[in-house]
C-alpha cells in the first residue's frame, strides 16, 4: 500500500453474521447452504448481554452497535493488547445507515404515546457514527475516530482509509470494519418497492435466474497495525493490506455505470496502489449482490480488468444475504478465512451463470487454492466504488 | 413513606438503571452510587411517570440528586 512506507498488518478480526457468530462458525456457515426462501436474513436469537457490563449498557446500544462491539471483542481477543499510545490508535468504521431500528421504534412511540415518551437515547443510538464511537470509547482509541457512510461500500472504504492511516504513519493501529442492522419493516418495504429485493427469496449471485438481493445484517471488525510494530510486539500477523482504492461512477443514484467502467477504474487504482499486475490477483471476492444490474456490471468490469480467464471469483451473498454497509467487512473476513483454510467458498445457490457473466465463478464445491493476493469489491448506491487488496502474511 | 410505593420505585430503578435493589436506598446518589448519567435519569423519570401515572416537569427535577429526593417528588404526586 502506498504511503510513507509502512506495511499494514492485520492482527485480529471478529465476525457476527446470520450464518455464524465468531470467525469459525462464520466459515462453517459460508460452506453451508445458502438462503433460498426469504427476502431477509437476520441473526437469530441475538443476545447482546455477553458483550456488555450490564443490561443497561446493552439497552443503550442499538443492535448495529451491539454487533460492532461483539465483533470488536473477538478481534481484540485475537490481536492481544495493543501497546501503543491512545493518540496513535484510531477507529475508522463503516455503516450504511446506523441505528435505524431505534429510529423506527421511537417514531412509533411518538405517534402512539406522544413526544414526552421519545427516548433520550434516540439520538445517540440512531446516529450512524455510534458504533464506531462505541469502539473508540471502549478501547480508549484517541486518534482519528470517523465513520464512513457510503451505503454498501462503507466498510470497504473504511478499511481503505484505516489502512492508509497506518501506511502514512499517522497511526500505529486502527480498528476498522463495518456493521449493519437495518432490517426494519419500513426499510424492507422501501427496498422491496424499488425492486431491489429478490422476489423469489433466493440469493444466487451471477446466476442466470438471479432476481435481487436478500436483505441481511452483521458486522466484522479488524485490527490494522503497523507491520514492523506488530512484529516487534510479537503479534501473530494474519494477513497484509496490500492496496485499496475508492472512486465514483458519477452516473446514477442506484444503477451502476454501463459496463462497470467505474468499478474497472476502481480495481485498476487498487492494483496500482498495491503495485501489482492483474495477473498477480488469485481470487476476486465479488460484491455479487444477486441483482441483475450489479452482477452484470461487476462481471464485465472483472473481465475487462483481468482478461480471460479471470481469477476465481466468488460471492458470499448466497449465504450472508446483503448486509449493506457491513458487506465489505464480512467479505474481508471471508477472504482471511479463505487464506487460513486454503479454500475459496463457493457462490451458494448459483448453478447456471448468466450469459453476461464471463468470469470463473466458484460454484458447487469450495475450491482449493494457494492463497495469494485477493481483491474484494463493494459498490454502493450513490455510485460509490471500493476495492481492497488483501494478501496472506509472509 | 409508603413501602408499597417505594417498592414500585425500586423496581423501576432496578430495571432501568441495572442496579441491585439493595443499593436503592433513600441516601443513594444517582450519579455516584447508582452510576446513572443525565440521560439515564431522563429515561428513569419517564418510566416513573408511566408507573405512577404522574407528570414530572423538567424544572421540578433541578437539584434532585438522591433516591430519597426523587421518591418524595413522585410520591407527593402519586397521592
Amino acid at each position: 500500500m502506498q504511503g510513507a512506507g509502512h506495511r499494514v498488518a492485520i492482527t485480529g478480526y471478529g465476525v457476527v453474521a446470520p450464518c455464524g457468530l465468531g470467525k469459525d462458525a462464520f466459515w462453517r456457515g459460508l460452506l453451508g447452504p445458502g438462503i433460498t426462501s426469504a427476502k431477509t436474513v437476520e441473526i437469530a436469537d441475538w443476545d447482546p448481554l455477553p458483550y456488555f457490563s450490564n443490561p443497561k449498557e446493552a439497552r443503550r446500544s442499538d443492535r448495529v452497535e451491539q454487533f460492532a462491539l461483539a465483533a470488536a471483542q473477538e478481534a481484540f481477543a485475537m490481536s492481544g493488547d495493543l501497546p501503543y499510545e491512545p493518540a496513535r490508535m484510531g477507529s475508522i468504521f463503516g455503516t450504511g445507515i446506523g441505528g435505524l431500528r431505534t429510529l423506527e421504534e421511537q417514531v412509533i412511540t411518538r405517534v402512539e404515546k406522544g413526544e414526552r415518551r421519545v427516548s433520550p437515547f434516540l439520538v445517540p443510538m440512531m446516529m450512524s457514527n455510534a458504533a464506531g464511537a462505541a469502539i473508540s470509547m471502549r478501547y480508549h482509541l484517541q486518534g482519528p475516530a470517523e465513520t464512513i457512510c457510503t451505503a454498501c461500500a462503507a466498510a470497504t472504504h473504511a478499511m481503505g482509509y484505516a489502512a492508509r492511516l497506518v501506511a502514512w504513519g499517522q497511526c500505529d493501529a486502527v480498528v476498522t470494519g463495518g456493521a449493519e442492522s437495518a432490517l426494519t419493516l419500513t426499510a424492507v418495504a422501501g427496498f422491496a418497492n424499488m425492486t431491489a429485493l429478490s422476489s423469489s427469496g433466493c440469493s444466487k449471485p451471477f446466476d442466470s435466474t438471479r432476481d435481487g438481493f436478500v436483505f441481511g445484517e452483521g458486522a466484522a471488525v479488524f485490527i490494522f497495525e503497523r507491520w514492523d510494530a506488530a512484529v516487534a510486539r510479537g503479534a501473530n500477523i494474519i494477513a497484509e493490506v496490500l492496496g485499496a482504492a475508492s472512486n465514483a461512477d458519477a452516473h446514477h443514484i442506484t444503477a451502476p455505470s454501463p459496463g462497470g467502467v467505474g468499478a474497472q477504474a476502481c480495481m485498476r487504482s487498487a492494483l496500482h496502489d498495491a503495485r501489482l499486475q492483474p495477473s498477480d490477483i488469485k481470487q476476486v471476492n465479488a460484491h455479487g449482490t444477486s441483482t441483475p444490474l450489479n452482477d452484470s456490471a461487476e462481471a464485465q468490469a472483472v473481465a475487462a480488468v483481468f482478461g480471460s480467464p479471470t481469477p476465481p471469483m466468488t460471492s458470499i451473498k448466497g449465504v450472508t444475504g446483503h448486509p449493506l454497509g457491513a458487506a465489505g467487512a464480512l467479505e474481508a473476513a471471508a477472504v482471511l478465512l479463505s487464506f487460513e483454510h486454503r479454500l475459496i467458498p463457493p457462490t451458494a445457490n448459483t448453478s447456471t451463470l448468466g450469459d453476461d457473466i464471463a468470469c470463473d465463478v466458484v460454484i458447487g464445491e469450495p475450491r482449493a487454492w494457494t492463497p495469494g493476493p485477493t481483491i474484494s469489491n463493494n459498490f454502493g448506491f450513490g455510485g460509490h466504488n471500493g476495492s481492497v487488496i488483501l494478501g496472506p502474511a509472509n | 413513606m409508603s413501602q408499597e410505593l417505594f417498592d414500585r420505585f425500586t423496581k423501576c430503578a432496578v430495571e432501568l438503571l441495572s442496579v441491585d435493589a439493595a443499593k436503592v436506598t433513600r441516601d443513594a446518589r444517582f450519579k455516584e452510587d447508582l452510576e446513572a448519567d443525565s440521560l439515564d435519569l431522563v429515561e428513569f423519570v419517564m418510566a416513573l411517570e408511566e408507573e405512577f401515572s404522574v407528570e414530572v416537569p423538567e424544572k421540578e427535577l433541578e437539584g434532585i440528586t438522591t433516591v430519597g429526593q426523587a421518591f418524595d417528588l413522585i410520591a407527593a404526586k402519586a397521592k
